[in-house]
C-alpha cells in the first residue's frame, strides 16, 4: 500500500500497461515531453522513449482519426484529449467512426482504444474547459464509458479500458487531480461494468460518480449525523457497461434513489439509471425518484458562481432529508 | 486476328509492361461493368438508399489498385465501390451489399457507402467528409512503429479538401513521415457545386501541398498509366522512409453524384468533353498500341461481363439477411449488452 495522488495514479496505470504491452502507444497534445498540462503523464516520455509517447499537434481529428486506424491495424493506443469539451471538435470519431464501424462491417473491425480526457468543473476555468460530458459519450451504442473517482480507480479501471476489446472513454476529473489515496502495490486490473458500494447504508441509495462521489460520501456522513438517514453511497464508475444489478440490488434494500450528477440536468447518466430503476424496481420503492443535477446552464468561472451551481453536499443533504421526511 | 501483327516497335517490356497493362485494363472494365449494373439495378429499385458511381473514374481506382503490394491498405469514401472491386473483391459480395442480401460483403449491415473487406486490404469505406484521411495516418502510424512495410492509401474527392480533417490529416502525416499516401480525386464537383466556386485555388489538392512541405503533384487520373506511374513512384516513396504523398488526380464522373441524380447542374458538352476521354477508351487504344489483340480485348470483356450478369444473378436469387443479425457485433464479445 502506498498514497498516491489521482494525478500520479493516471501515470502509473498508464505506465503499467505500457510496460506490459508493447502495442500499447500513448499520443496527445504536450503529453510527452511536457508532461501534460495538468502533469498527469510527467516521465513516460522518458520512461518509454519518443516512438510510444508522442505528442501531437493541436488536431483533435487527427489524434482520434490516428489513433483508430492504429487500433483498427494492431495497436492499442490511448489518446488524450486535453478537455473533454474538446470533444466536441472531434465528435465524428466518437459518435461516427469509433462505435459503428464493428457493426457495419459485420464485425470485420475492431477498434480496441482509449480516450483519456480531462473531463468536470471546478478549476474556474469556465463554460468551455469545465464540462462534465458523460453524457455525450454515454448516448452512443458501440462505445464504453468509464469516470474514475479515486487513484486506485484510476489504475484499475484504466488497465481495464486499455486491455478491452471496445473503444473507451476514460473521463479522468481534473478537480480530483490532486486528490489522494490509498493503492495497493503491484499490478491493479479493475473490471468495467461494475459499480462500488463504498458505504452501507439501509435507508437511501445515493448514486455518484467521479468528483460527486466524495461529495456524496461526505452528505452520507452529515445525514447520518445529523438527521438519522443511513444511506447506501454507490459510484457508478462505468456507465457503460453499467451495472444494474448492483444499484437495483441497493434500492431493494433501500428503498430509495437519488443520483448526483455534475452534468446539466437533461439527459444525463441519471435519468437513464432512474428510468430503469423505475421501470424494473417500481414496487420496491418508498418515494419519488430524486435528480440532483447541475442546472439546465453552462458553467461560470467566478470560484463562488462555480461552486454554487454544481451540486455540493449541502444540496445533497438537503434533497435527501427533505424528500424521506415529506 | 492481330494476334499474329504485333508491331515490332511497341516496347512491350516498359515499365509498366504487358501482364500489368492488362491488369490495369480488366480492374477497369470490372469497375465499369459493376457500377453500369448497380445503377440499373438502382433504377430497379433492387438497390435501395443510395450509391455514389465511379463511372469514368475507373483509372484512378485501377492504377492504384494494381500497383500495391499485398497487405497494403485501402481507405476509401462512400464512392468507394471501385477501390473496393480494384483490390479484387468480388462483385458478387459488392452487389450483394448494394442490395442488401445476405451474400453482401457485410450482411446488408454497411451498405453502399461502408464497403470494407479488411481481407483484401479493404480498411473502409467513411461517409463523414475527410473522416478517413486523419485513420489512414493511424493506420501508417502502426506500420511506421512496428517496422512494417505495408502503405495505407487513402481515397477521397477535391470537395474534401476544404474540410479540417483534410488539413489536419496532411500536417499530422508530413510531421510524423507516414507511410500513407492522399489521393485526390478531382472530378471537379462537390456533389452538385463546381469546386472552383468554393474553393480558393485551382487545384483543391495540389495546390495545397507546399503547405505541408509536399511536392505539388497533378496527373492525368483518366490515364491508368499515369496513375500507375504516379502510385509506384509515391508507394517506394512510403516503403523507404520518406513520408507521405498527396497526388491530385484530375478525372470527371459521368453519372451525377449519387443514386439518379440527372447532373443537370453541368454545363452542356461537358460531359461529352470528358467522355471522349474516357479511360476505358482510352486504355483500349493504349493496349491495341502496345499489340494487344482485339479478340483478346474482347476475350476480357465479355468474361467481366458473364462474371457481372452471374453475380446479379445470384444477388436477385440471395436471402434477405436474417433478423438474428440485427444487434450483433455492436461490441467486440459479439452482441449489443450494455448493462448487466
Ligand atoms: C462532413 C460531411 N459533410 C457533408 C457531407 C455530404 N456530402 C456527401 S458527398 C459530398 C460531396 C463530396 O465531394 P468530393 O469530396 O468532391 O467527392 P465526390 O463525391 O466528388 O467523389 C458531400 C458534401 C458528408 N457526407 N459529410
Ligand atoms: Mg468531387
Amino acid at each position: 500500500m502506498a498514497e498516491l495522488t489521482y494525478r500520479d495514479a493516471v501515470i502509473r496505470g498508464i505506465a503499467q500497461e505500457m510496460e506490459r504491452d508493447p502495442d500499447v502507444v500513448f499520443l496527445g497534445e504536450d503529453i510527452a515531453k511536457a508532461g501534460g498540462v495538468f502533469k498527469a503523464t510527467v516521465g513516460l516520455y522518458e520512461q518509454f522513449g519518443p516512438l510510444r509517447v508522442r505528442d501531437t499537434p493541436i488536431s483533435e481529428q487527427a489524434i482520434l482519426g490516428a489513433a483508430m486506424g492504429a487500433a483498427m491495424t494492431g495497436l492499442k493506443p490511448i489518446a488524450e484529449i486535453m478537455f473533454s469539451d474538446f470533444i466536441a471538435v472531434c465528435f465524428d470519431y466518437i459518435a461516427n467512426e469509433f462505435p459503428k464501424s464493428r457493426y457495419m462491417t459485420n464485425g470485420q473491425t475492431k477498434c480496441p482504444l482509449v480516450v483519456r480526457t480531462g473531463n468536470g468543473a471546478g478549476s474556474r476555468f469556465g463554460a468551455q474547459h469545465s464540462q462534465s460530458v458523460e453524457n455525450w459519450c454515454m448516448m452512443i451504442p458501440g462505445l464504453k464509458v468509464v469516470a474514475p473517482s479515486s487513484p486506485a480507480d484510476v489504475i484499475g479501471l484504466l488497465a481495464a479500458s486499455v486491455r478491452d476489446p471496445d473503444p473507451v472513454i476514460f473521463l479522468e476529473h481534473k478537480s480530483l487531480y490532486p486528490t489522494k489515496g490509498e493503492v495497493p502495490d503491484g499490478e491493479i486490473v479493475d473490471k468495467l461494468g461494475t459499480a462500488k458500494i463504498l458505504r452501507p447504508g439501509k435507508d437511501a441509495t445515493i448514486l455518484a460518480l467521479a468528483l460527486m462521489v466524495p461529495r456524496a460520501l461526505a452528505a452520507a456522513e452529515k445525514l447520518a449525523a445529523e438527521h438519522g438517514i443511513d444511506c447506501e453511497v454507490i459510484d457508478v464508475r462505468s456507465l457503460v457497461p453499467l451495472d444494474t444489478q448492483t444499484i437495483l440490488g441497493s434500492v431493494a434494500k433501500t428503498h430509495r434513489a437519488f443520483s448526483v450528477e455534475e452534468n446539466p440536468r437533461l439527459c444525463g447518466w441519471g435519468a437513464e439509471i432512474m428510468s430503469i430503476i423505475a421501470d424494473e424496481a417500481f414496487y420496491d420503492l418508498d418515494g419519488p425518484l430524486v435528480r440532483i443535477t447541475t442546472p439546465h446552464c453552462p458553467l461560470p468561472s467566478a470560484d463562488v458562481l462555480e461552486d454554487a451551481i454544481l451540486p455540493n453536499v449541502d444540496r445533497i443533504v438537503e434533497r435527501v432529508s427533505k424528500t424521506l421526511n415529506s | 486476328m492481330n494476334d499474329v501483327a504485333r508491331p515490332a516497335n511497341t516496347a512491350l517490356n516498359d515499365d509498366i509492361g504487358e501482364d500489368v497493362r492488362l491488369k490495369l485494363f480488366e480492374t477497369q472494365v470490372v469497375i465499369r461493368e459493376a457500377e453500369q449494373r448497380a445503377y440499373d439495378l438502382f433504377l430497379q429499385n433492387l438497390v435501395k438508399g443510395t450509391s455514389h458511381l465511379s463511372l469514368g473514374q475507373e483509372a484512378v481506382a485501377a492504377g492504384f489498385a494494381v500497383a500495391m503490394k499485398p497487405g497494403d491498405l485501402s481507405f476509401c469514401t462512400y464512392r468507394g465501390h471501385a477501390h473496393t472491386l480494384a483490390r479484387g473483391v468480388p462483385v458478387e459480395k459488392v452487389l450483394g451489399e448494394l442490395m442488401g442480401r445476405d451474400n453482401g460483403l457485410m450482411r446488408g449491415k454497411g451498405g453502399s457507402m461502408h464497403l470494407t473487406s479488411e481481407e483484401h486490404g479493404v480498411m473502409g469505406s467513411y461517409a463523414i467528409i475527410g473522416a478517413h484521411l486523419p485513420i489512414a495516418c493511424g493506420a501508417a502510424w502502426r506500420a511506421q512503429y512496428k517496422g512494417q512495410k505495408d502503405v495505407s492509401v487513402c481515397f477521397f474527392g477535391d470537395g474534401t479538401t476544404n474540410i479540417g480533417a483534410f488539413h489536419e490529416a496532411l500536417n499530422f502525416a508530413a510531421v510524423w513521415k507516414l507511410p500513407v499516401i492522399f489521393v485526390c480525386e478531382n472530378n471537379f464537383y462537390m456533389e452538385y457545386t463546381p469546386i472552383g466556386d468554393v474553393t480558393a485555388v485551382p487545384h483543391p489538392a495540389a495546390d495545397r501541398a507546399s503547405a505541408y512541405g509536399l511536392e505539388r503533384i497533378v496527373i492525368d487520373g483518366n490515364d491508368a498509366d499515369a496513375v500507375y506511374r504516379e502510385a509506384m513512384k509515391a508507394y517506394d516513396k512510403a516503403r523507404a522512409g520518406g513520408g507521405p504523398s498527396l497526388i491530385e488526380c484530375l478525372t470527371y464522373r459521368h453519372s451525377g453524384h449519387s443514386r439518379a441524380d440527372p447532373a443537370k447542374y453541368r454545363p452542356e458538352g461537358e460531359l461529352e468533353r470528358w467522355k471522349e476521354r474516357d479511360p476505358i477508351k482510352i486504355y483500349r487504344e493504349r493496349l491495341k498500341q502496345f499489340g494487344i489483340a482485339d479478340a483478346q480485348i474482347e476475350k476480357i470483356v465479355s468474361g467481366v461481363k458473364a462474371t457481372v450478369d452471374d453475380a446479379t444473378e445470384k444477388c436477385k436469387a440471395a436471402p434477405i439477411p436474417p433478423l438474428d443479425i440485427l444487434t450483433t457485433d455492436v461490441y467486440a464479445d459479439g452482441g449489443w449488452a450494455w448493462r448487466n
